[in-house]
């Protein structure tokens, strides 16, 4: 206990800190006036960074060079995919959810058969097949904009007590995605490959599977993301997914997952996510402009990365 | 000795051939480009990708990444667009305070050990904040001089192909043979020996940081110089295609592997796949995934390559 303790603690409470602190600079501004609002829109926003996130922190513990650069053209493709099935007819939401997911199935199995068979490092193999899934999504989406199912709709924006909808099913899929890192022997697998893919293969893990199951999930939830963003934002637009490269990476990090790979953590991303979205937030109401708040958030991130993650050599 | 070589040339190989077939297909498809303005229309843009290329490869051959590259690019165009333009001394200064900077990223990454994937990241924001901030509409103007250098007509061979060259041979002095290049690769290959044998590694990677930041400055004026105005997302494509560029032309993303001339050949032949797309009369709604495919093609052919020069070692 006292291991997980010294493990797993200091990690995420790096994240969840910055994010509070942010919270709470943001709401001495209004005086406490836009509390509720303000936690109800991070909880919204960050659900979609938190599913792609935990996604990209399973690839990420499988080692140094992993990482899944085709998380936003997955996220378009499903998004465009299910809307087109869809077509605004609420009894075919589960064959557009279906249809989400078998794209995210697609993707992560192109990407790793490619890593695999030609021995291409992660970062190209998955930026080439981005570029290609980016184009199916182009030639599937031709401009049109489906709005989602009324029901879809409804659902992605409202609340069940208070709580977006959206951020429990965020919530749902990381209990799921801690117990697989935590409890099965599935979890354990990520991280030894992670910590030496030499010595998991000696111990007798089977490294091309994890490594194959792992790629397969991240594009799942990639495409799960896309498909609840699509409905949230009342349609699926060509650049939805485009923030979400960089947000899906810095979460992860920031989250306290070690980038050299082997060690990940869930409760870390909520914090990450919730602080991304409240920097930009505090940001506005201060009133700065757009310049600004790219700066700032900038500067945010390596501060945090410096405070956080830095080991004195 | 004739194995050293083969390795080293098959390195190379594989990226010329690659350009090589591409630039025949184009040929073959479009006669009338195999003149002097087709080639510099065809190679036109791939100057500023070739700068940006050798500086991320600058990185990586200290085991390092800069997913900053393109937001880079797109601050120096309008740095170069404005300023460099209106005031040549501020701009020139402005330039050599972000050269600056980017030493600094070095030694900071290097002093607390941080992921510089992350460094960079946050970096990407701080850049197109600034570029925001600069030009918050498209516009600007190259200075004269960038505008005429980068249009010249030499004699012989268009401006794209001699700039290439040129770029490709003081990259591979710089790296391959300059005894600091050495250190950089060095760095990448076993930073720890490279440290008892005396030298100093925070300082090899500062300089290597440093030096891709005069090549990212060189890219995104060279860039100004080729559209006539800057906007703050101009380069944005130049993260990944720089990436791409240094693996397609026979780098590697650990371990100090690294080739110059490969690298603007990598460069040159990503430039010239979007050409070859449109001469095909591919609907442009598949030009960026036949770019993805391509980019699979020549590194299924390097791999193939490569087991052949297996093979031939192991005989």
């Amino acid at each position: 206990m006292r291991m997980l303790g010294r493990i797993s603690r200091k990690p995420w409470m790096w994240s969840w800190t910055a994010a509070f602190v942010v919270w709470f600079a943001t709401i001495m501004v209004t005086g406490g006036a836009s509390t509720f609002d303000l936690s109800q829109a991070a909880l919204t926003f960050a659900a979609f960074s938190i599913i792609v996130g935990i996604g990209q922190m399973f690839v990420i513990t499988l080692g140094p060079g992993n990482i899944d650069l085709s998380v936003p053209s997955t996220m378009t493709l499903a998004g465009t995919l299910a809307l087109k099935l869809m077509e605004v007819d609420n009894a075919m939401i589960v064959p557009g959810l279906v249809i989400a997911m078998i794209t995210g199935v697609g993707v992560g199995v192109v990407n790793y058969a490619l890593i695999k068979a030609l021995r291409i490092p992660p970062i190209i193999a998955t930026l080439s097949v981005s570029f290609i899934v980016q184009s199916a999504a182009i030639w599937t989406n031709r401009g049109l904009r489906i709005k989602p199912p009324s029901f879809l709709a409804d659902f992605t924006t409202a609340n069940t007590l208070g709580v977006p909808n959206v951020a429990i099913i965020a919530l749902v899929i990381s209990v799921f995605a801690w117990f697989l890192l935590e409890k099965t022997i599935y979890g354990r697998w990520i991280s030894a490959v992670g910590q030496s893919m030499p010595a998991a293969k000696m111990a007798g893990i089977p490294v091309d599977g994890t490594r194959f199951v792992t790629y397969i999930f991240c594009a799942v939830l990639a495409s799960l993301a896309g498909y609840l963003l699509a409905c949230f934002s009342g349609g699926a637009a060509l650049n939805m997914g485009s923030e979400y490269l960089l947000m899906s990476i810095a979460v992860v990090v920031l989250g306290g997952t070690a980038v050299a790979g082997g060690d990940s953590n869930v409760p870390g991303i909520w914090g990450a996510s919730l602080f991304m979205f409240l920097v930009v937030s505090m940001l506005n109401t201060y009133g700065l402009g757009a310049g600004i708040r790219l700066i700032m958030t900038g500067l945010i991130i390596i501060s945090v990365i410096m405070l956080a993650g830095g080991r004195a050599r | 000795m004739r194995l050293t070589y083969s390795a080293e040339a098959v390195r190379l190989a594989v990226p010329a051939l690659s350009l090589t077939v591409l630039l025949a297909a184009v040929f073959w498809l479009q006669p009338r480009a195999m003149s002097y303005v087709g080639l510099n229309l065809l190679f036109n843009l791939a100057v500023p990708i070739a700068l940006a290329t050798i500086a991320q490869m600058l990185i990586m051959a200290v085991n390092d990444l800069d997913l900053s590259m393109g937001t880079f690019v797109s601050f120096v165009a309008c740095v170069a667009a404005t300023f460099l333009r209106d005031t040549p001394l501020l701009g020139t200064l402005i330039l050599a305070g972000v050269v600056g900077v980017y030493a600094a990223i070095g030694i900071v990454i290097h002093l607390r050990n941080l992921p510089s994937i992350v460094v960079s990241l946050g970096m990407s924001f701080v850049w197109a904040g600034l570029a925001v901030l600069l030009l918050p509409a498209p516009g600007g103007q190259p200075p004269d001089w960038v505008r005429a250098l980068m249009t010249a007509k030499p004699p012989f061979a268009p401006m794209a192909i001699i700039a290439s060259i040129v770029i490709a041979l003081v990259a591979h002095l710089l790296v391959m043979r300059s005894s600091l290049g050495v250190l950089i690769r060095g760095v990448g290959g076993n930073e720890r020996s490279v440290e008892r044998a005396g030298w100093s590694v925070l300082a090899a990677r500062a300089a290597a940081y440093g030096l891709a930041g005069v090549f990212a400055v060189l890219a995104g004026i060279a860039l100004v110089g080729l559209t006539t105005s800057a906007d703050a997302n101009i380069a944005l494509r130049y993260t990944l295609l720089s990436i791409a560029g240094v693996i397609l032309g026979g780098g590697e993303f650990i371990g100090g592997r690294v080739s110059p001339i490969g690298a603007v050949i990598g460069a040159l032949t990503l430039t010239l796949a979007g050409s070859f797309l449109s001469f095909l009369r591919i609907s442009p709604d598949w030009q960026i995934g036949a770019q993805g495919a391509i980019l699979i093609i020549v590194l299924a052919l390097r791999l193939l390559l490569a087991r052949i020069e297996k093979r031939e070692k192991a005989r």
